[in-house]
């Protein structure tokens, strides 16, 4: 067990300034997470050459790999803060934890980033169910277990970004919407009641920034933390893509 | 006249439910939020929601049982109306939320599948696998979002409510906001502000609560002249995975599929669980309490789990835990829970298929919060549907729901009973705003001189301008941490009026030394340091009330756990003596009633929090003692039963024991 524990973490004060490197040594303690790591740091600010310094920026929320909101490059590899365990990264790596932030995405400050992008295109996609209202109008629709079995992994999908991140077709300056997109979109065309905007969702899909921009490396469903079938998702999606395609074709 | 607003604070269910509602109702709302709605602490919610079903109701189920099991749970400190009305509306709100796509399980006729919870015999819970929260949260969500493309919903997402606007008459006017990212601040003009922020967890350091949940809303509403109710009811979880940063939940559901909690019969016996033979396992829940088995309420599991561990039965050196069992359980059942499997798999790197979990209990839940209005229907015992004072606080013009409110869980919450209260508080509030919105004292919000918003703003400016100033040695993340510490050492499972004394001493000196904190980040820029430090403050002035709460409350109830006041338990061999035993029990338990069946209510002051007490609704059902069929404490519910049919000469017609 090793004393204390070496991380290298990528620093930016500011969406426009200059990105710079600092070192922390942490006090190792059993089963600590990189979470524990950043708290320790905000404990005593300093540096490992003894430099006074900042706490580190980095979004986080409930801890428990649910919400989504700590996504950062751990080693080179997108994932969450909370849920990987300094253990297991030294293991990776014995002398150094390297933290970076998300690259898809604009640096507000450090490792925290701003990915309204993916709410947007979630509004893009119109990924919702459009019930008639909140009032009571009775049960909603039945669906058997083998259905909400194959549906269900697509709903844990907790918008992390971890896809976005490994997709080399998902770039700063295009628009392409993802593998997590395509997987909600596949998931809300398949609910009873879901499926009425399915060609306003796949008519999206087919503009720029649509399912056409994948390139089948399938890091998508690597790196998903929550084991959301993206690549069968993506696949479906080109299936109805294609058909809705055909039926333009011949209703013109 | 320019259009009406409500601005909605939280972005969890019931801020989500609050602000479609309003939607559809075609009133603007400006919903302020931490962080992005989806990622709110709602979606932590693993175990599910409760209403009586169709299966339920064949074996004897009613709302009415619901609602009992509720109000016993709770220890009959309920505000009995709205939580009878969250009952009977609970079976549509599922309905609800099944239209709106959340993922339930099914059985083969396509049905949703349900299992039995804490403090309930029947099984009333609906789930989405483990991961219920997270559905629901995301079933709403997408709703909002449909309302923010129809531009009806404004979201201010990475935005901090920096407290309530009020004008001269002490009318609530809008709120004050600050971006995280530019840090600017601004004014949001509203005709309502309602308080959806959630719970205060992260008072007690580490808890199973999300790092946002740090009850700043609530503390910032309080300062600001809003009355807080029943702080000192916080409920401590029974099973959490103790960890370096959080405690995380291990819900509920685990036991309602069957899982069993036990220590070896041996003190010290630390050869793997495995291979400890079935009758040297000590499974106390069950042994205690026959009828409820693993599944009493929270408050009863947590008290017997911290009391073995405190005997010396621990099954860890390292700190306290008992073993919570799921190795024997069928695979169909073990799939169910494959959501909070992963998670224990994940932070522990053992998996509980195959090896007990080791857990301990953990601050979970407030039972207490701002305290709010209801409109009571006369006929039914529940509330008048679109009343404007469902769910405002003193404040006219604010509200509060959600965890944030007190109103449904009295002393103790039962498990999976928060998701509905959650959405129940969101809707039935949303439903009273028109009527509020028409009846507004002294014209609209719009119409109010800009002065009242521009002077506020600059309140808040100077505020942070001096909050950026704090040059002090102490550091801020040192000073929580020690205050997490003292909460949770003399403030969760057990308390004592000596502890609760020292208790307060320390909040006063932790007050003083945040005077000498020192701001380690001075940025302009997405400063998450110095929201931190604005939210330790408000943390303090919260511990303040929990603590001075629990210790003028000398009795036992619900969380709330004095052993100097608890009312001793019949013991005597002699049937005679038993009895009499008995009917002590029950007059000592008759005046305690009578002193303490009251609601806590604190109102701010400099100097802390100025304690009153205010009645509670128990119109509906008469207060009983709550022994959940605990061994040998059947004498006590048939003592009291004898006692209350001479005393009240029961009128014709009436029900039995308060009605079925």
């Amino acid at each position: 067990m090793p004393e204390y524990v070496t991380l290298r973490i990528k620093r930016q004060d500011g969406p426009d300034t200059a990105a710079y490197w600092q070192t922390f040594h942490v006090d190792y303690q059993p089963q600590m997470n990189v979470t524990t790591c950043l708290q320790l740091i905000a404990l005593k600010p300093v540096t490992a050459d003894g430099q006074k310094t900042t706490p580190v920026a980095y979004d986080a929320a409930c801890l428990e790999e649910v919400c989504g909101s700590c996504t950062m490059n751990i080693n080179g590899k997108v994932r969450q803060a909370c849920s990987t365990l300094v253990d297991n990264l030294l293991k990776e790596d014995p002398n150094v934890i390297t933290l970076e932030p998300m690259y898809k995405y604009p640096v507000k400050r450090d490792l925290a980033v701003d990915r309204s992008r993916m709410f947007n295109d979630l509004k893009r996609l119109k990924a919702w169910v459009p019930v008639d209202g909140y009032y009571d109008l009775g049960p909603g629709p039945k669906m058997s277990p083998k259905q909400q079995q194959q549906l269900y992994p697509y709903s844990r999908c907790m918008t992390c970004g971890c896809c976005t991140e490994a997709c080399p077709q998902y770039t700063r300056e295009n628009q392409f919407v993802g593998a997590f997109a395509i997987s909600l979109t596949v998931l809300f065309n398949s609910h009873p009641t879901g499926a009425v905007l399915k060609e306003e969702r796949l008519g999206e899909l087919m503009k720029p920034g649509g399912i056409s921009e994948c390139g089948q490396a399938q890091n998508c469903l690597r790196v998903c933390p929550k084991g959301v079938p993206n690549v069968t998702g993506i696949a479906q999606g080109y299936r109805q893509v294609t058909v809705q395609w055909f039926k333009g074709l011949f209703s013109r | 006249m320019a259009k009406q607003r409500v601005v909605v604070v939280g972005g969890g269910l019931a801020g989500l439910s609050a602000a479609m509602k309003m939607a559809e109702l075609g009133i603007p709302v400006d919903l302020v939020s931490l962080v992005p709605a989806r990622r709110s602490h709602s979606v932590c919610a693993q175990g599910g929601i409760n209403s009586v079903n169709q299966v339920t109701r064949q074996l004897g189920d009613s709302e009415w049982k619901h609602f009992d099991d509720t109000v016993y749970g709770g220890d009959f400190l309920n505000e009995q109306p709205p939580a009878k009305e969250m009952c009977y509306w609970a079976p549509r709100i599922i309905d609800l939320l099944d239209r709106c796509g959340v993922m339930f399980n099914r059985l083969a006729e396509g049905d949703r599948d349900v299992r039995r919870f804490g403090g309930t015999l029947y099984p009333r819970t609906a789930f989405a696998g483990a991961t219920t929260g997270q559905q629901m949260l995301y079933g709403l969500d997408e709703q909002v979002r449909r309302w923010e493309v129809e531009g009806l919903v404004t979201k201010h997402e990475f935005h901090d409510f920096l407290g309530p606007i009020l004008d001269d008459k002490g009318v609530c006017r809008g709120a004050v906001v600050q971006d995280l990212f530019s840090m600017k601040i601004r004014a949001l003009p509203a005709d309502a502000v309602m308080i959806a922020s959630g719970g205060p967890g992260v008072i007690f350091g580490k808890s199973t609560n999300s790092t946002i949940c740090t009850g700043s809303a609530s503390a910032r509403c309080y300062r600001a002249g809003a009355k807080y109710a029943n702080g000192e009811f916080i409920q401590v979880h029974p099973t959490a995975i103790p960890g370096t940063d959080k405690h995380r939940l291990m819900s509920e559901s685990a036991r309602g599929e069957g899982g069993r909690v036990w220590v070896p019969r041996k003190k010290g016996d630390r050869r793997p669980p495995e291979q400890i033979p079935e009758d040297e396992r000590w499974y106390f829940l069950e042994e205690k309490y026959p009828t409820y088995g693993n599944l009493v309420p929270r408050d009863i599991a947590t008290r017997e789990i911290f009391w073995v561990c405190r005997e010396g039965y621990s099954v860890s050196d390292v700190n306290f835990a008992a073993y919570l069992d799921l190795t024997h359980l069928p695979h169909n059942r073990i799939e169910k829970l494959e959501g909070i499997l992963e998670i224990y798999e994940k932070f522990v790197g053992v998996d509980p298929r195959k090896v007990p979990m080791q857990v301990f209990p953990a601050v979970h839940y407030s039972m207490g919060g701002l305290w709010v209005d209801y409109e009571k229907n006369g006929q039914t015992g529940g509330l008048v549907i679109g009343s404007p004072r469902n769910g405002m606080t003193n404040i006219p013009g604010l509200y509060a729901i959600g965890e944030c409110d007190y109103q449904y869980h009295g002393a103790n919450r039962l498990g999976a009973n928060s998701l509905l209260s959650c959405i129940f508080a969101g809707l039935v509030a949303g439903e009273g705003v028109p009527t509020w919105l028409q009846s507004l004292p002294h014209g609209a919000a719009a119409s109010q001189p800009s002065s009242l918003f521009d002077n506020e703003v600059r309140k808040h400016q100077e505020q942070y301008e001096q909050l950026l100033k704090m040059d002090g040695p102490e550091n801020p993340f040192q000073l929580h941490l020690e205050l997490g510490t003292a909460m949770t050492k003399y403030c969760t499972v057990v308390r004592h009026n000596d502890e609760l004394q020292r208790l307060l001493g320390e909040l006063d000196e932790f007050q003083a030394r945040y005077k000498r904190v020192g701001l380690p980040d001075k940025g302009h820029w997405t400063n998450q340091t110095l929201r931190f430090v604005r939210e330790l403050a408000d943390m303090l002035v919260l511990a303040k009330v929990i603590a001075q709460g629990a210790l003028q409350r000398d009795e036992c109830r619900g969380a709330h756990y004095k052993p100097e006041f608890a009312i001793p338990s019949p013991t005597a061999d002699d049937p005679t003596e038993l009895h009499r035993q008995a009917i002590e029990y029950c007059r000592a338990f008759a005046t305690q009633t009578e002193k303490w069946l009251k609601t806590t209510i604190a109102e701010y002051t400099p100097d802390g929090p100025r304690i009153s007490y205010a009645p509670v609704d128990t119109s509906l059902i008469p207060p009983r003692p709550r022994t959940y069929g605990l061994k040998g404490a059947g004498i006590i519910d048939r003592v009291w039963r004898e006692m209350q049919a001479q005393q009240a000469a029961v009128p014709a017609g009436a029900p039995a024991n308060g009605g079925k």
